[in-house]
């Protein structure tokens, strides 16, 4: 987990009223960093810019070696293309299951091989909806596809945005279970926004708490829940910060 | 057999006299029996038009079908070049944000409730011999008529197309640009995400020019074998009295509207669920 995938300095992003500043952050190869904070601090946005969704008015995002500062006008698709993001709402074209799994093949002119993506199908569990409309499926279901869409291209990095936020246990368990596979296997950056500390206690490596629009800690997971340096992460795991 | 003038009153043919065996008659003068005469008669000769529409139809007259090909290639033509035009227009005009669209958009609204009459006065002007575009020898011609249609047809294509794609789930357009599509595939994508709206475009557009009379009228010039559509012929025959060639002519624009919708909605439908 040595090898840097994410250099961040400096960075700032505004909105009217809201401000993000990070000033100083890795992210690893191999690694789950799981993001915890209130509503509102940042976490989303961060995300965007970890996609290069968006740019930041100062700063600069080193990404596997490449600067990328905040007066850059496009990133280059190769780049792009190596990320993804998975939203807590999944948004999935008017199309058949199988068409939306394989749409990142296709914009990028890769090979659409069944027999390569049918073990991801079958382990999320959606290999009977392949032939369905998106629009019959429930919501663990439109995850699940929104899950293998984000994966059968391979990303080097993983982000995801609440993705099992309004999802039932099986569901989250097979999307938890999914992701920590894929960490293992293809050694990815993972940045995973949750609102459960448990699911961070899961799945994650290292633990970060974003309050303001400033990151308030990071640690490793044991550190970060058992015994966390800064008292706002104390009075946040306790419930205390919102009171 | 008695025998009724009519004459030109506020540009509606009246009936004037009548003139039965050398007597001229005043149509309010005249005595009931050659009133009953006479409206017999013209039934007659409707009942004659209708029949004489339907041989028209029915032995493929080449007066008749002239027409509806010069009329489904100068719409069709002008279909696509609106079509081509005006769906990426509307696509670029839903999806991005620039200084001055709201003034552009406004512009487009403007062109969807444009009477067609005044875009052929322009298309006219800007093709008659001493227009700018005058040399090209169009006007009366069907270039003259698709350019017409086409400047018709492009602001209903690109209009209902901005509205539709408007209405595409903005998380789809994000997610799609995170999985790492270009600007040009998500774009792509929107349109058919958008596709019943877009189809919506397309079809008013065809109804938009297909049913158009003033501006073909104006620069066509009307030319029996070369520039005579079904709207303008409709004009011609009632004018002239032939209401049975007319109504006919009527049915045939009526049915190639009906048709064209038809196969653009089941096409559609047929796209729609195929894959449930």
């Amino acid at each position: 987990m040595t090898e840097k995938s994410y250099y961040i300095r400096n960075l700032l992003k505004k909105y009217p009223g809201f401000e993000l500043e990070i000033k100083d952050l890795s992210l690893f190869k191999g690694e789950i960093f799981c993001m915890l904070g209130p509503s509102g601090a940042g976490k989303t946005t961060l995300l965007r810019l970890l996609n290069f969704l968006e740019k930041a008015e100062e700063g600069e995002i080193i990404f596997e070696g490449r600067n990328f500062s905040y007066h850059s006008n496009t990133y280059p698709l190769e780049v792009m293309r190596k990320i993804t993001t998975v939203f807590q709402r999944p948004a999935l074209l008017k199309d058949s299951v199988w068409k939306n799994i394989i749409y990142p093949l296709k914009i990028r002119n890769q090979r659409v091989d069944k027999a390569e993506i049918m073990p991801l199908v079958e382990e999320l569990g959606i290999s009977h909806l392949l032939r369905q409309s998106s629009r019959t499926l429930s919501g663990g279901e439109a995850q699940r596809v929104a899950m293998a869409r984000a994966l059968v291209f391979k990303p080097r990095v993983l982000l995801l945005d609440e993705p099992t936020a309004n999802l039932d246990p099986t569901n989250i368990k097979i999307i938890e279970q999914m992701v920590t596979k894929y960490a293992a296997e293809e050694r990815p950056t993972v940045v995973w926004i949750t609102h459960n500390h448990f699911q961070a206690k899961r799945v994650g490596d290292r633990t970060c708490l974003i309050d303001g629009g400033l990151i308030v800690e990071v640690s490793e997971k044991d550190t970060f829940f058992n015994n966390p340096e800064q008292q706002k992460t104390k009075a946040f795991l306790s419930g205390e910060m919102f009171f | 057999m008695p025998e009724m003038f009519y004459m030109q009153t506020q540009g509606a043919l009246l009936p004037h006299k009548i003139i039965e065996n050398d007597r001229a008659f005043p149509i309010r003068y005249c005595p009931r029996a050659v009133v009953k005469r006479i409206a017999a008669v013209k039934q007659e000769e409707r009942n004659m038009e209708a029949v004489n529409a339907l041989k028209l139809l029915l032995t493929f007259d080449p007066y008749v079908y002239n027409i509806i090909g010069v009329s489904l290639r100068v719409s069709g033509i002008a279909l696509l070049f609106s079509t081509l035009i005006g769906i990426p227009v509307g696509t670029i005009l839903g999806l991005t944000h620039f200084r001055g669209k709201p003034f552009v958009t406004a512009l487009l609204y403007t062109g969807m409730g444009f009477p067609p009459v005044v875009i052929g006065l322009f298309v006219f002007l800007l093709f008659s011999s001493v227009g700018p575009m005058g040399s090209l020898g169009w006007l009366f011609t069907t270039k003259a008529m698709i350019t017409a249609q086409t400047i018709i047809a492009f602001p209903l294509v690109s209009g209902f197309t901005m509205a539709a794609v408007l209405s595409v789930d903005k998380n789809l357009m994000k997610q799609l640009q995170a999985l790492g599509a270009t600007k040009l595939q998500a774009s792509w994508a929107a349109i058919k995400e958008a596709r019943i709206g877009v189809l919506v475009a397309i079809i008013a557009g065809f109804g938009g020019i297909i049913s158009e009379v003033g501006a073909v009228m104006l620069v066509g010039g009307n030319i029996e074998g070369k520039t005579r559509v079904l709207t303008t012929a409709i004009v011609l025959e009632t004018r002239q009295g032939n209401f049975g060639v007319a109504i006919a002519f009527g049915i045939i624009l009526l049915s190639i509207t009906f048709i064209a919708n038809l196969t653009m909605v089941t096409l559609q439908k047929r796209h729609l669920f195929a894959s449930e």
